[in-house]
């Protein structure tokens, strides 16, 4: 895999989130990079179901919430150190995936996607009657648990390149789902699933395993999200904008790809950054979105890197 | 014991206007394979149009039934160009997003003009009374408006020529092409009745129960749920199905708290799409 320059790419893409924000100890700019992580975190897992099996998954924000909850209440009501705990809310969200997956993968299509609407209030209603977890009014972590991490100013930075670190994670798994089997048996699925099963890929087996793999990274990463928060309840949760911006990320970059869905996430954060400033369109962030994802499935439905390909076929051998 | 028979009974009152609101996302399924995301949004619209009507206006509710239906049927046709007619013949997932898409431009502009706020139409109807029960007399003129509107579209839909006609695109669109029948503005057509019909719901439903902008979300899960159970693209059978998911409601209200009504009806959904993929109350394609 490293003798391919798609590797180097990633690597260096990290290098600048990494290295970018230090540069003078730029606080603005690291978080204007988490928020662009967090997308590409939710936008490239989103894309495995979205653009290798051609699974909507209009509930993509359930794995970051409960992730969310599971990392902040293991944290807050046992006192776990932050590491088991991030561990246990991606496991955890994962396996609760791949229970509901068998289930609600046996639907195709549109119907799929229909349920994942259902997931979305299942999920909320249960979090919002569940005592343990607070209820509607949430979970609160004392500043105490950022010591071990050297206090809350260091532990702002620990969070953050965490975050990075399941940034990558996330590119490289796109990456190397695509260029395995079960990447080639997801990609026939997307194309034809008829066809695909009678030429022996287990598509039932494949669509639970990919939404539960789809799973993981995201949870972990609602969970470094929540905790650096220190709070967490379930309308920010579920916030239904941030599935909604993740799926428009994947296919401004175009689905299927996985340096367009960095490059989308990215020009979407910067877009996003620039309409959140002035003071009338911060109201409409979801008329620019829904606007921008109708013009790009009305028009462009490859995305950024569709025209990249057929602009330049030779990019198709580098850019993944 | 009569108590859970009142509610029961209630159950079919609400769950005709159910029904209504799943006969329009049936009809556009049925004729062009598209699942409109707007649904749930375009019930709100109705709900709002009634507020607005006789808030500002004075207009008895009932009497706002007219323009919710024709102004509808437009803003249906208008959606069919803009975001369904590129999509038709493209993989269904293409259309699931536009819908989506336009149903964000639409939530979008709704929350940010009248926020999340709870809205609240008065209608006072007489109500009847049954021993110590009195059914609402809101929920049951809403009922028999709901059954006189679907009756109204059964018989558009076997009675006219255009209702043929339609029915003709639904079942083999290339055929009804080659015997001369202009299926793209039938489409269209189709579009406008199923938005009418989530307006006219929406209307009723905005009559029965306060209101918020994003209180479609729910109505349009309700309405998928009512869909599988009567079978996709089955008009007829929709209403059943809503009528079932009303006496299920009714009969589990006094039971469980509200909030979880909608994830036991989701788990419906599930079930019923696993067990019973043609509907339960009919097989697809007789619309």
């Amino acid at each position: 895999m490293w003798r391919r320059p798609f590797f180097w790419i990633v690597a260096a893409v990290i290098a600048v989130f990494v290295f970018a924000p230090l540069i003078g100890d730029n606080v603005s700019l690291r978080e204007g990079l988490v928020l662009a992580a967090i997308y590409i975190i939710l936008a490239s897992n989103l894309n495995l179901m979205l653009g290798y099996a051609g699974y909507i998954n209009f509930g993509s924000i359930v794995f970051f919430g409960l992730g969310g909850y599971i990392c902040v209440w293991l944290i807050n009501s046992y006192n776990w150190p932050l590491a088991p705990s991030l561990l246990a809310a991606g496991i955890g969200v994962s396996v609760l995936s791949f229970i509901f997956g068998l289930g609600i993968l046996r639907l195709r299509g549109p119907f799929f996607a229909l349920s994942t609407i259902g997931i979305v209030e299942g999920v909320q209603a249960f979090v919002q009657n569940f005592e343990p977890w607070g209820g509607s009014a949430g979970i609160y972590i004392s500043p105490m648990v950022f010591q071990p991490l050297g206090g809350p100013g260091r532990a702002l930075w620990v969070i953050y390149f965490l975050l990075v670190a399941v940034m990558g994670a996330s590119l490289y798994l796109s990456y190397a789902i695509k260029t395995s089997k079960f990447g080639l048996g997801l990609l026939a699925i997307g194309q034809n699933e008829d066809a695909a099963a009678i030429l022996g890929v287990p598509t039932p087996r494949y669509k639970a395993l990919v939404y539960s793999v789809s799973a993981f990274l995201p949870a972990i990463a609602g969970g470094l999200y929540f905790f650096k928060s220190a709070f967490i309840q379930p309308s920010d949760a579920f916030d239904l904008s941030l599935s909604t911006e993740a799926l428009v990320v994947a296919m401004l970059g175009g689905q299927g790809t996985v340096t367009g869905v960095a490059v989308g996430a990215y020009l979407y954060e910067e877009l996003r950054g620039y309409l959140l400033t002035s003071a009338s369109f911060s109201n409409f962030q979801l008329v620019i979105a829904g606007a921008l994802l109708l013009v790009i499935v009305l028009f462009f439905p490859s995305g950024l890197m569709g025209f990249i390909y057929s602009r330049y076929p030779s990019t198709k051998k580098v850019l993944e | 014991m009569l108590g859970i028979l009142a509610s029961i009974i209630d159950g079919v009152l609400v769950g005709l206007v159910y029904g209504l609101a799943a006969m329009g996302l049936t009809l556009i399924w049925g004729v062009m394979d598209v699942i409109n995301l707007t649904h749930g949004t375009m019930i709100v619209a109705g709900m709002f149009t009634l507020y607005l009507l006789t808030s500002a206006l004075g207009v008895p509710p009932y009497l706002a039934l007219p323009p919710v239906l024709v102004g509808g049927f437009i803003v249906g046709v208008a959606l069919y160009w803009i975001a369904v007619h590129r999509m038709i013949g493209r993989p269904p997932l293409m259309s699931l997003l536009s819908t989506f898409a336009v149903n964000l431009v639409l939530i979008g502009i709704g929350t940010g003009v009248w926020g999340t706020a709870l809205f609240n139409v008065a209608v006072s109807v007489p109500g009847i009374s049954i021993g110590r029960y009195t059914f609402p007399g809101a929920h049951i003129l809403a009922a028999v408006l709901a059954a006189v509107i679907a009756a109204a579209l059964y018989l558009f839909l076997h009675g006219t020529r255009l209702g043929r006609a339609l029915r003709a695109v639904a079942n083999n669109r290339e055929a009804a092409e080659l015997v001369g029948i202009p299926s793209t503005r039938l489409l269209a057509i189709a579009f406008g009745c199923g938005v009418s019909l989530a307006g006219v719901s929406g209307l009723l439903i905005g009559t029965l129960f306060p209101f918020t902008v994003l209180s479609g979300d729910g109505y349009q899960l309700k309405g998928f749920v009512v869909t599988v159970l009567g079978g996709f693209g089955n008009p007829i059978g929709a209403l059943l199905g809503g009528v079932a998911l009303g006496v299920l409601e009714g009969a589990v209200t006094p039971f469980v708290p509200v909030s979880w009504t909608l994830v036991i009806e989701f788990g419906l959904f599930v079930l019923v799409l696993i067990a019973f993929p043609g509907g339960v109350f009919a097989r697809r394609g007789t619309l």
